[in-house]
Parts: C-alpha cells; structure tokens; sequence
C-alpha cells in the first residue's frame, strides 16, 4: 500500500492539493525526496509539525514508516 | 462533569445552544460566554475554516479536560465551526457554568486563546475571487503565554 500524504492550510496551496500518495518508504527523508525540492524544504521548516496516522510526531529522525500511513504535515494554525 | 464539545460543519444557533445550556446547568450561579463570529469587511467575500480529523476534535476535548482540572466548573460548551462562512455567521461558542463567576470568565477565556492559537484549524479568506491562508498572529501566542 502507499503512503498517504495530507497537506492542510498553506501548504495544500504549496502542493496543489490536498491530498497525494507516494510508494511506500522508510524514513521520512525518502518521501520529501520523492516530492519536488521545493515543496520538501517547505515540510521540513521547523515550524511545520507532522503527524503520523493521527499522532503527532516529536522526533521526526526516529520515525520508521510503515505501509498504509497517512503523514499529515500541519503548518502553524490560525483558528476561531 | 461532562463537556459538550462540538465540531460543526453546518451553521448553528448560538441563542438556541445558550438556552439550552442555562437550563442543563441550573445550580451554576453564573454562565460566562463568548461568541465568534465572521467579522464583516467589504473586502472579504467568504472565511473558510479547515480542520485535520483525526486531531481537531480530540485536541478540543483534551483543551475541555484541562480547562476542567484549572477551575471548578459546572458545565462547559464549545462549539466550532467549519468549511465555508460568511458575514456574521457565527465561528465558535464558548459557555462556561460555575459556581463562581472568576471561574468562569478565566476558563472561557482560557479556552478562547488556546482554540484561536493551538487547536488544529487553519482559516482562508476569500477577496477579490481569490482564496488566501491567514497566518497566526503574534499577539495570540503573547495571548497564549499568560496561561503557562
């Protein structure tokens, strides 16, 4: 199964959707490397936090990827 | 204590949801809240709030159990909105019961900054034909500060 990718608030814009799928990685390194340079650099900012099957991720260099995920990255948050 | 928390993606009635929460929560000597809605500009055409599924509502959640372990509280109500809205439309309610009034005002208060600055939505406003993110404010985060 692929990857899931989920882009919310600016960076749906920066992607041109909302949603994609990339086949199926490891590491968080080969699924930006799998996407164009420009929108991967946007998704590494440190302000961009990242999710992993609806749980937020606090070490993103620890993370091992599994078949089927769904990696949100969420950009800082403008509510209410 | 049970919250009444909610995520909408349909307009709702903050008169109606008021009503109903004052008559649930008659031994509250006080009810405290406050309401959001989509400020009227002639610039802005349509505000549209996003939300992630699997983090938005459970995060709201956990901000009505934190506010619950901070002050003694009766009740409390939030309500928020998605998608697609316009002038007036009404954005976020929150209400607050306890049986003092200094509980209530800081724990809507408390639950006012941190859905605007740490709750999982993103707003896009709608001008000239065109859609654009809005980014956070500094003055939310100052906003978020006083509560440690």
């Amino acid at each position: 199964m692929p990857i899931k990718i989920v882009f919310l608030g600016r960076l749906e814009t920066a992607a041109g959707a909302s949603e994609r799928e990339v086949a199926c990685a490891a590491t968080l390194d080969d699924v930006l490397n799998a996407l164009e340079a420009e929108l991967a650099a946007t998704l590494r900012a440190d302000a961009v936090k990242l999710a992993v099957n609806g749980v937020l991720v606090s070490d993103r260099g620890k993370l091992v990827l599994n078949d089927g995920d769904e990696l949100a990255f969420l950009p800082p948050v403008s509510g209410g | 204590m049970i919250a009444d928390v909610r995520l909408l993606d349909a307009p709702f009635e903050p008169a109606g949801e008021l009503a109903g929460f004052s008559a649930i929560h008659a031994e509250a000597g006080g009810i405290v809240s406050f309401l959001g809605q989509v400020r009227a500009d002639e610039d802005v055409e349509a505000l549209e709030l996003q939300h992630y599924e699997p983090l938005t509502l459970p995060g709201m959640r956990q901000l009505a159990g934190d506010a619950q372990t901070r002050w003694m509280l009766e009740g409390l109500m939030m309500i928020h909105r998605t998608g697609v809205m316009h002038a007036g439309d009404p954005i976020v309610l929150v209400a607050v019961a306890a049986r003092h009034r200094r509980d209530a005002f800081a724990a809507a208060e408390f639950a006012m900054d941190n859905l605007k600055s740490r709750s999982w939505f993103w707003k896009r406003e709608k001008t000239g034909g065109q859609w654009r993110w809005v980014e956070p404010r500094e003055v939310d985060f100052v906003d978020l500060k006083r509560w440690g």
